[in-house]
């Protein structure tokens, strides 16, 4: 379990993250919505530790993100975030083996080798593990480092925005593949969203953010109503019943 | 297991460039030649070895290819010590008599500034790499200032002094503190063996390295007080010349074409004993003095670049 206690965050004199209490339920998928600027991706940041807190009390599994060693934290919680355009000579494989850092300092061990083949196999990269990075496809790049977070095998997984710069196919693979880590392997996933069919269609759990605050969180039942969205983004929304999912309906 | 290989090669060809020059054109004087020369090759082994190894971690850290640590400053502040030395103390005093004396207040000098920087920016968070090398540059800027101003006061003849320091110069190196230049980077590097597996973590970016339990901000002060050290023995033995270790960084990557940086920093190291070696067997052999070793790196390097950037353009 992931929680957040009073968390702040300025950035110069402007609160970010304002008095933030949050806790993100384990074994389930919690999708971070709200608008551009609603501090969502900073408040991640601050979870995974890229960012320090300016007060409150980040803690995960009990253990205190601002106190706790770097190295045992990264066996713990792992953070992809969306820009991810490395410039180097690196295979996917090599890539996918950079997860094992945690345990192993760089030097593989055979029951590394083993997470990494794993790895690969669970984002079926098997036919790529030996291409170059930037001979990749923007949605190929993004589960290789899927990948990799997978190898470094954690329990708790954040991804900031994961979807951005993938096709529509691209992006349900990635959900689905996010969903089979939370179902199949027991993970604990929190994403920054933006597109809230997505985040209705695959996530347990909803925390909707708005001027640095929390302004509504609750399952998807609670959450995709035109009242709660309205109250979120300012914008009127349909809310359709299609296949048992709730799809928003905003375009026109 | 290529890498290796072309490791393997590298080192033959360095040997070799080292073995052509040690034992041609010695004309019998054995006795005199060899250790003159023996000690030209350590010096140039050294400057080589730190500049190349220092700007591999200095474009690591940054993620940037063409950065050099000059941008930290540290030439010009050599610069302004040596010439603050002569204007505050003279020509004659044991400061500038004494190399030894000379090089170790140089270098502590250089190690204590780049310790304070780095102290004072990553005492506040959000320790911006890119905020230190602008300090780095403004600081640069305002040491060499300072520099000219003094050069203009002193007496010409001691000016005569401070020039002998401000070109890097291969004819002139001053062998005398070769000695304590390799203490000080022997004990760089016992400092920086911990580090080094980091390296190859650091070059994903900072958000992955810390990711994968990186002790960010500990590891990059680590790194960049090392590369204050290897540049300050380099500066001192042959002066300001750190574009040499952007061509050679360069050559490294496209040659070896690895991000691991055991590999990277070997290569490195070989080929700037090409260079070098190379370079002063053509000034001396060929060109017999007429030109140095400064201009044939520096023209090499630029004729290099430009075909990088064509090269990226089609």
């Amino acid at each position: 379990m992931v929680v957040a206690k009073n968390v702040f965050k300025f950035f110069g004199k402007k609160k970010v993250v304002e008095d933030v209490s949050i806790t993100i339920p384990k074994g389930k998928i919690t999708s971070l919505i709200g608008p551009n600027g609603a501090g969502k991706s900073t408040l991640l940041s601050m979870v995974s530790r890229l960012l320090t807190s300016d007060g409150g009390e980040i803690t995960i599994d009990e253990l205190d993100v601002a106190k706790c060693r770097g190295n045992d934290l990264a066996k713990k919680v792992s953070i992809l975030k969306q820009a991810n355009n490395v410039t180097l000579k690196l295979t996917v494989r090599e890539l996918v083996s950079f997860g094992r850092f945690p345990y192993s300092q760089g030097k593989l061990t055979k029951e590394d080798h083993t997470y990494v083949d794993e790895a690969i196999r669970y984002m079926e990269l098997e036919e790529l593990e030996n291409s170059y990075l930037n001979e990749l496809s923007g949605g190929q790049k993004q589960r290789a480092y899927l990948a990799m977070v997978i190898a470094q095998d954690t329990e708790y997984i954040l991804l900031d925005e994961p979807l951005n710069n993938l096709d529509m196919k691209h992006a349900v693979q990635m959900m689905k593949v996010l969903r089979k880590l939370v179902d199949e392997l027991g993970k604990t996933v929190a994403i920054v969203i933006h597109d809230i069919n997505f985040a209705s269609c695959y996530s347990d759990y909803i925390i909707a953010m708005k001027d640095g605050k929390v302004a509504k969180e609750g399952t998807v039942h609670d959450m995709i109503r035109p009242c709660v969205l309205k109250e979120i983004y300012d914008l009127d929304m349909n809310i359709e019943d299609v296949n048992n999912n709730k799809i928003c309906v905003y375009y026109a | 297991m290529k890498l290796r290989w072309k490791l393997l090669l590298l080192a033959a060809v360095s040997l070799l460039l080292v073995a052509v020059y040690m034992l041609t054109n010695a004309g019998g004087n054995w006795d005199y030649i060899l250790p003159r020369r023996g000690m030209k090759i350590v010096a140039m082994i050294v400057t080589g070895g730190t500049i190349a190894v220092s700007t591999v971690i200095f474009q690591t850290i940054t993620n940037n290819r063409i950065l050099t640590p000059s941008i930290l400053g540290l030439d010009s502040l050599y610069m302004l010590l040596q010439t603050a030395a002569i204007f505050i103390v003279g020509s004659g005093s044991a400061m500038m008599m004494n190399r030894n004396l000379n090089f170790l207040v140089t270098v502590l000098a250089m190690v204590l500034f780049s310790g304070l920087l780095y102290k004072l920016l990553f005492k506040k968070e959000g320790s911006n790499i890119y905020f230190l090398l602008l300090l780095g540059l403004i600081f640069g800027t305002f040491f060499s200032s300072i520099s000219t101003f003094l050069q203009v006061l002193i007496d010409p003849n001691e000016f005569q002094m401070v020039q002998d320091r401000m070109f890097a110069s291969f004819n002139n190196i001053h062998t005398d503190i070769v000695w304590a230049g390799l203490a000080v980077i022997g004990l760089g590097v016992i400092v920086m063996r911990p580090y080094l597996k980091y390296l190859d973590v650091l070059s994903l970016g900072k958000d992955q390295a810390i990711n994968l339990g990186v002790d960010y901000d500990r590891v990059v002060k680590r790194l960049f007080l090392i590369i204050a050290v290897f540049i300050s023995v380099a500066t001192a033995l042959v002066g300001p010349i750190t574009f040499l270790g952007l061509l050679v960084a360069n050559v490294t990557y496209e040659v070896m074409k690895t991000y691991k940086h055991s590999y990277l920093f070997a290569a490195s190291v070989f080929i700037s004993i090409i260079a070098l070696v190379g370079g002063q067997l053509l000034v001396e052999r060929v060109f017999s003095f007429t030109t140095t070793l400064s201009v044939i790196i520096n023209f090499v390097g630029g004729v290099y670049f430009l075909y990088l950037l064509l090269r990226e353009r089609s």
